[in-house]
């Protein structure tokens, strides 16, 4: 393999039902900071069918150029041919570093194509930098530079592990959704666009989808949110997160919970915050009746103040919070949505 | 009906971590579970193996006290255990311990494989689609449901906002959630058969499997490498406050936010 031959960041455009997912826009912004390191490009590859024309979306967030493979067979995501498409744009174009967002459809993909192309791929990475393998030099042994170092946790998150792919390429990551950030929008902006098509026909690795079900869910995007209200088993019922709604309705943020909640039927899986559910780094996270068990601060830690109320004054939640109460909820909460309504009309006033 | 299942033996997270000088997990110093997902992957395929007639077969690749898990399968219900322990094969990341299990895979008979979605030491989800590929058969990753009909399996899959029904010909391979079912536990005779000498369980080394490269195994054959490997840096405490009233509570709270310019 002639690793000088590989060249350019590339980073998969996940779209489905022709609506390009959130995790590309960010994977363009780490990918933009990437490239600038390695003094290249930034390439995304928009696999779909009838795709072409988001492309522009993709040049307002910063890719330099587009590698759109269009075709009828790449209409739902399927593992076979998304890995066929992929797997031939780096076989064509020779990717430095290869970018896939961690989602239900990235995680499946990454594996498939990096079996296939050979090269080495880290999971759900939480940092990406550029620099040189071994970290120190070794006396006797070839110091790389300008190597992507991965960087991502395991075991829970009670680990951090920084890895390299010195010898194959492209090097490969997965990246967690909603840990990189993206760049502001550049209306307008216009990327080259190439079309791509390495010819799809059909085999028996292609599976058949029989039945698509959409679970229709007035939920927000709890990533997206700026303050969440996030609620655990403490919490007691689903009723009582009646308190957190009111909560947060006050403030202008959004409920997010726990798993023992999603568990306990209480709250929908899409607002589920941690290693499982989502990972969130808003401008205020609540964690009120949370224990703090590692799974849920993996997902929430990054939050910018993280405000604790518990009336267990050893919470491992009270750890990681900047400030922390220790009381009891239900007569708390209710308090503190009072004063906020009265604190902004007051402001409202002035 | 055979079916193969591809279990590992990981570390009880509650046990803490150790590492070895190079980075890479010291296995023998900690204590040890079956992987969870891997678990509802037996199961899944114990309930297949009761509802349509099966041969289960567990498969393992790991140190020799790996035996563990096999002996533990074989106690649920499991037919026949696999062992796949040389030196050369530790150390690997997930190419070469996708290679190893597919090389060892290659000597048996399957209709379908099933392997966890991940393992709660490495947390990847790679192993199982990047065997399914070096053995060029059709994956179905996160499984929720598995059914068989005729020579197909019938899978629910979840994504983020819908899930799709997929169907694939065997032999095919599917990663199950531990969200799948409850594994069953182990039966009294189950454990008495399975911890006898004579217990079906086969012990391969390199020399074994079938169609791999020895540039391919290991720690050498990994394209991945540590540079760094750490106990995670916990973000530091900050106030913690025990107030006598919830007044006092809330005050406290809704200062600081007016104190961070939240409200």
């Amino acid at each position: 393999m002639a690793l000088e031959e590989y060249k350019g960041v590339f980073i998969f455009a996940q779209q489905v039902d022709n609506e390009i997912s959130n995790i590309a826009f960010e994977l363009l912004g780490k990918g933009k900071d990437l490239a600038a390191d390695l003094g290249t490009e930034v390439t995304a590859v928009l696999v779909g069918s009838g795709v072409k024309g988001l492309a522009d979306q993709l040049a307002e967030y910063g890719a330099d150029r587009v590698i759109v493979v269009d075709d009828p067979e790449l209409k739902e995501y399927r593992t076979e041919p998304y890995t066929h498409a992929i797997a031939s744009v780096i076989d064509k174009f020779k990717p430095d570093v290869f970018l896939i967002g961690a989602t239900a459809i990235g995680r499946d993909l990454g594996p498939r194509v990096c079996a296939r192309v050979h090269t080495g791929l880290t999971a759900d990475c939480t940092s990406l930098d550029i620099g040189d393998f071994p970290l120190v030099a070794i006396p006797g042994r070839e110091q790389k530079h300008n190597q992507l170092l991965m960087t991502r946790p395991a075991f829970g998150g009670n680990t951090i592990a920084t890895i390299a792919c010195p010898d194959f390429r492209p090097q490969m990551a997965t990246v967690r959704p909603g840990v990189m950030q993206k760049k502001e929008k550049v209306a307008g902006a216009k990327a080259v666009v190439e079309e791509f098509n390495p010819g799809f026909t059909p085999n028996a690795n292609y599976v058949e989808i029989l039945e698509i079900v959409k679970e229709v869910s007035d939920v927000v995007d709890i990533q997206d949110a700026k303050i969440l209200v996030s609620g655990g088993r403490g919490v007691g019922s689903a009723e009582n997160f009646k308190l957190l709604e009111d909560l947060a309705a006050a403030i202008g943020g959004e409920v997010s919970c726990s798993r023992a909640v999603v568990d306990s039927g209480w709250k929908p899986k899409e607002l589920q915050v941690g290693q499982t559910g989502k990972t969130v780094r808003p401008h205020v996270y609540f964690a009120i009746g949370i224990s703090g068990a590692i799974q849920h601060v993996a997902g929430m830690e990054e939050s910018d103040i993280i405000i604790a109320i518990n009336k267990d004054e050893t919470a491992p939640i009270f750890d990681v919070a900047d400030y922390g109460v220790v009381g009891d909820l239900n007569k708390i909460v209710p308090l503190l949505t009072k004063q906020i309504l009265a604190a902004k009309a007051s402001k409202a006033e002035n | 009906m055979k079916i193969i299942v591809c279990v590992k033996q990981v570390p009880d997270t509650k046990g803490g971590v150790k590492f070895k000088a190079d980075g890479t997990l010291d296995r023998g110093a900690m204590l040890t579970i079956m992987n969870p997902d891997d678990k509802a992957g037996l199961e899944a395929a114990l309930r297949l193996k009761d509802q349509y007639g099966a041969e289960v077969t567990v498969v393992t690749m790991g140190l020799p006290k790996a035996a563990d898990v096999l002996r533990e399968a074989l106690a649920m219900g499991a037919d026949k255990g696999v062992l796949v322990t040389d030196r050369v094969l530790g150390g690997a990341d997930t190419w070469a311990t996708s290679q190893t299990l597919a090389g060892a895979i290659r000597n048996l008979d399957y209709d379908l494989i099933i392997t966890g979605r991940q393992a709660i030491d490495g947390d990847t989800a790679q192993v199982g689609p990047q065997i399914s590929e070096h053995l060029n058969i059709p994956v179905i990753s996160y499984a929720q449901e598995i059914k068989i009909e005729g020579d197909s399996v019938v899978v629910k899959r979840q994504y983020d906002d819908r899930y799709h029904m997929l169907k694939a010909k065997m032999p095919c391979l599917v990663t199950a959630l531990s969200e799948l079912n409850e594994p069953r536990y182990m039966t009294p005779g189950g454990i008495f058969d399975a911890c006898k000498d004579d217990a079906p369980i086969t012990t391969w080394g390199r020399a074994d499997l079938k169609d791999v490269l020895d540039e391919n195994l290991g720690l050498k054959g990994s394209p991945t490498q540590i540079a760094k490997a750490s106990d995670k840096v916990k973000k530091g405490a900050g106030e913690k406050v025990v107030l006598e009233t919830p007044d006092e509570s809330a005050d406290y709270i809704v200062a600081k936010l007016a104190e961070k310019f939240v409200i």
